[in-house]
């Protein structure tokens, strides 16, 4: 009748002609059984949900190495490519997307839904139970004739001949579920859509920074990303260290080594005779406290020198002729 | 130490289902060195592929933007990659502390194991004598020998996957979640497109598949899935212009982010490996596998589709195809992520599912109706050419043309913020020096009338 139930009874290994597993599938089985087990088992235990899948996808994966040893090898292979490489993957998917360590929210969201749940649950396995305590089998027919074709071609013909109407089901089944779920999920689009044409029209007419922002720190010193970087007057860029550090005032002062520029190019350097290196040396001078922008291509312009600058850096944001 | 022998001995049998049937490769006079022989075979050919496609890739690209590319270590620069491989082998293997351990180290050992499994089906050619033993150039074959390739294809990705999660790093993640999006959805235009090449060959062994393209390769009778396949198969091995996994411009370097030393070497080593799985299903597929091109096919009887000269074939095919890999590397630039997957779901796939369906109905018209190829063949032709003449027939809907402004408009230098000209039927202002001029002799003469620049025409 069915050549694929056929070999169901015999889990241990494959019917050959004269119904006994040869030495290597028995081989193949304790090895691989144990192990399958443990899999199951870590898939009930394990803390990360990654790690729960990881478990899934090892217990595929030997599935098929069984299902190949026993002469199906259409169903090993492609348990592989459809479940581990596509539905195992979608579920790796959504992991990554909610998060990793999210814990699993316990809270019912239908009234009694676990309830009707245990009742749904012990009802199919009651089906089940009848189902397969019901079924008898036609005595084994051996490997070679049920592949007599060749594996795919037997699968095929137990499919799409002896149950066709099954799988028409199934098919239509899977596809109303998926378009239910389209449907689901669908939001009409109330605003038009915002494309990268928009937005970057939209970023030059609201005249904010049209391109990237400049990157921060360029001292050969502090090529560093909390050190903010120096226009060509010497004010300090606060807009080219990310925005994240500057919320989280984990920014350097920009001041701070633009004094030191100045200082070297005012003849520090010799007078501390390469000593001037460490932070303790700053001291707030009246050019960095006073004014936002310290000068550093005039070292010798008096302490009134850099207040004329303007205090705000100059950015691309002020756009000219508008 | 003989009951695993046995074991090992029994697989083939259990695998192949008997040499009669699907598979026409022979392998019953196969002993159990003559498969050590092939394994150590395969892997040593793809090693050493690996190392000369990196410097064929790097010499390549240097042609293409003239410039002499790695020329310094040994023989026109040969010696490049191994003196790259051994500098990443001693350099410092960085674990990252907040990474998940197991799944970190486990993750390029998956990416290399899988990429090397692909080989153990592809044939390099036909039977010949291996120290007596009369074998074929192939380790195995099985009746779904392509399946269990895009399987092992499948199972790979989970390397760059897993690798992406384990690092708990932002960028490395992203690159995890583009890659498990990538598989899903190139996966299935690859496999529908190789679905057309299991119709007309009537089987899904490697084997079978070359013996069946003696008459033509299926590349030119398939063509519309051999163009699907190329594509899908540089989206499947994330190579540019979809390298969006690892997009060193936008993701640092994706999944390889944190990885370093031996680590980060397997994971390369799985890409280039990969390359070469996806050139040699393309050969056997649709490029006639070992087969002799033509010319030289027919040259004293077959002669050179004999022996070991197919070997020779099969690899300048593979080449070929590594070569074209590098082309389009060097001349198309990374797509964006919607782009790509815009192409992947709504162009592959349908047209994929469409092919499918056409040479579904040839070969249903073929055995069922008994037809000759050649006029089914004409018969299709003319539909499609009346198609294309009924199609001429439909009037094209116009767009509606916009009217001509007949008035001069106002007319905005900073239209959408970018400096403009006028447009046709704009009129430029005067500039502050003319409005100077008019204000002057607005003043003095009063009656003399404004000239506009007024642009017209288009």
């Amino acid at each position: 009748m069915n050549p694929l139930l056929t070999a169901l009874p015999a889990a241990a290994g494959a019917l050959t002609d004269s119904g006994q597993t040869s030495t290597a599938e028995a081989v193949l089985f304790w090895v691989l059984a144990p192990l399958m087990v443990l899999a199951a088992l870590g898939l009930l235990l394990a803390r990360k949900a990654v790690h729960a899948a990881l478990a899934v996808i090892f217990i595929m994966i030997s599935l098929a190495f069984m299902y190949v040893a026993q002469g199906a090898e259409f169903l090993g292979v492609v348990q592989v490519v459809v479940y581990t490489g596509a539905v195992m993957m979608l579920f790796l998917f959504v992991l990554m997307l909610v998060g990793v360590d999210r814990s699993d929210s316990l809270v019912e969201t239908i009234r009694g839904q676990r309830w009707i749940g245990v009742l749904a649950g012990l009802g199919l396995g009651v089906v089940l139970a009848g189902v397969v305590g019901r079924a008898t089998y036609d005595p084994p027919v051996g490997l070679a004739e049920a592949n007599a074709p060749s594996n795919p071609e037997a699968v095929a013909h137990v499919l799409f001949a002896d149950h066709v109407l099954a799988m028409e089901a199934v098919g239509a089944l899977l596809v109303v579920a998926a378009l239910g779920a389209l449907v689901l999920t669908h939001r009409g689009r109330l605003v038009p859509k915002v494309g990268q044409r928009e937005r970057a029209e939209r970023r030059l007419r609201d005249g904010v920074h049209p391109v990237s922002l400049p990157a921060p720190g360029v001292y050969a010193r502090h090529n560093a990303m909390d050190v903010p970087a120096l226009l060509p007057d010497g004010t300090p860029l606060e807009s080219s260290v990310p925005r994240v550090l500057r919320v989280r005032g984990q920014e350097a002062d920009a001041r701070e080594y633009a004094a030191r520029i100045d200082r070297v190019l005012a003849g520090g350097w010799a007078v501390g005779a390469g000593t001037f290196t460490s932070d303790d040396e700053y001291v707030g001078g009246p050019q960095g406290a006073v004014t936002g922008g310290v000068v550093v291509h005039d070292p010798s312009a008096g302490p009134d020198g850099p207040a004329d600058r303007p205090t705000d850096a100059p950015t691309h944001d002020e756009e000219d002729g508008r | 130490m003989s009951g695993w022998a046995t074991a090992l001995g029994a697989l083939p049998t259990a695998v192949g289902g008997g040499t009669a049937g699907p598979v026409s490769a022979d392998f019953s006079q196969d002993v159990f060195w003559v498969w050590l022989l092939k394994a150590v075979g395969i892997i040593v050919f793809l090693l050493t592929s690996v190392l000369i496609a990196i410097w064929f890739e790097r010499r390549v690209v240097a042609r293409m933007q003239l410039r002499p590319g790695p020329n310094v270590h040994g023989p026109l620069g040969l010696l490049q990659s191994l003196a790259d491989a051994m500098k990443l082998l001693v350099k410092e293997d960085v674990t990252v502390r907040a990474a998940d351990k197991l799944v970190y180290i486990l993750a390029p050992m998956i990416a290399v194991l899988c990429s090397l499994l692909v080989y153990a089906v592809i044939p390099f050619g036909p039977e010949v004598s291996i120290f007596g033993v009369v074998t074929p150039l192939q380790l195995t074959d099985f009746s779904v020998a392509v399946l269990y390739i895009l399987a092992c294809a499948a199972v790979g990705v989970y390397g760059i996957v897993l690798g992406g999660w384990s690092s708990n790093s932002t960028y490395p993640l992203l690159g995890g979640v583009r890659s498990t999006a990538q598989v899903i959805s190139y996966e299935l235009a690859m496999g529908l497109s190789l679905v057309s090449v299991f119709i007309m060959a009537g089987s899904m062994s490697t084997s079978q598949i070359v013996d069946s393209q003696t008459q033509i390769w299926w590349f030119l009778p398939l063509l519309p899935a051999f163009v699907i396949y190329l594509i899908s198969m540089v989206g499947e091995t994330n190579r540019l212009p979809f390298d969006l996994p690892e997009a060193e411009g936008e993701l640092v370097g994706g999944y390889t982010t944190e990885y370093s030393s031996m680590k980060f070497a397997w994971f390369f080593l799985a890409e280039y490996i990969n390359m070469l799985n996806v050139s040699a299903v393309a050969t056997t597929l649709f490029f006639g596998g070992w087969r002799a091109p033509w010319p030289i096919s027919a040259i004293n009887d077959g002669m050179f589709n004999t022996g070991w000269w197919p070997v020779l074939w099969f690899v300048a095919k593979v080449w070929l195809f590594m070569f074209v890999f590098v082309w389009i590397r060097g001349s198309v630039l990374r797509f964006r992520y919607d782009q790509f997957m815009k192409i992947g779901w709504k162009i592959l796939i349908p047209a994929a599912l469409v092919w499918v369906v056409c040479v579904t109905l040839v070969q249903a018209a073929r055995q069922l109706w008994d037809v000759d190829l050649r006029t089914l063949l004409f018969g299709l032709a003319g539909v499609v050419v009346v198609g294309l003449v009924l199609s001429f027939l439909v009037p094209e809907k116009k767009p509606e043309p916009t009217p001509e402004p007949t008035e001069p408009q106002d007319f905005d230098p900073f239209a959408d913020g970018y400096p403009v000209p006028p447009l046709p039927g704009q009129v430029l202002p005067p500039s502050p020096r003319a409005q100077r001029r008019l204000a002057a002799t607005d003043a003095a003469d009063p009656s003399e009338p404004e000239t506009p620049l007024e642009v017209r025409g288009g």
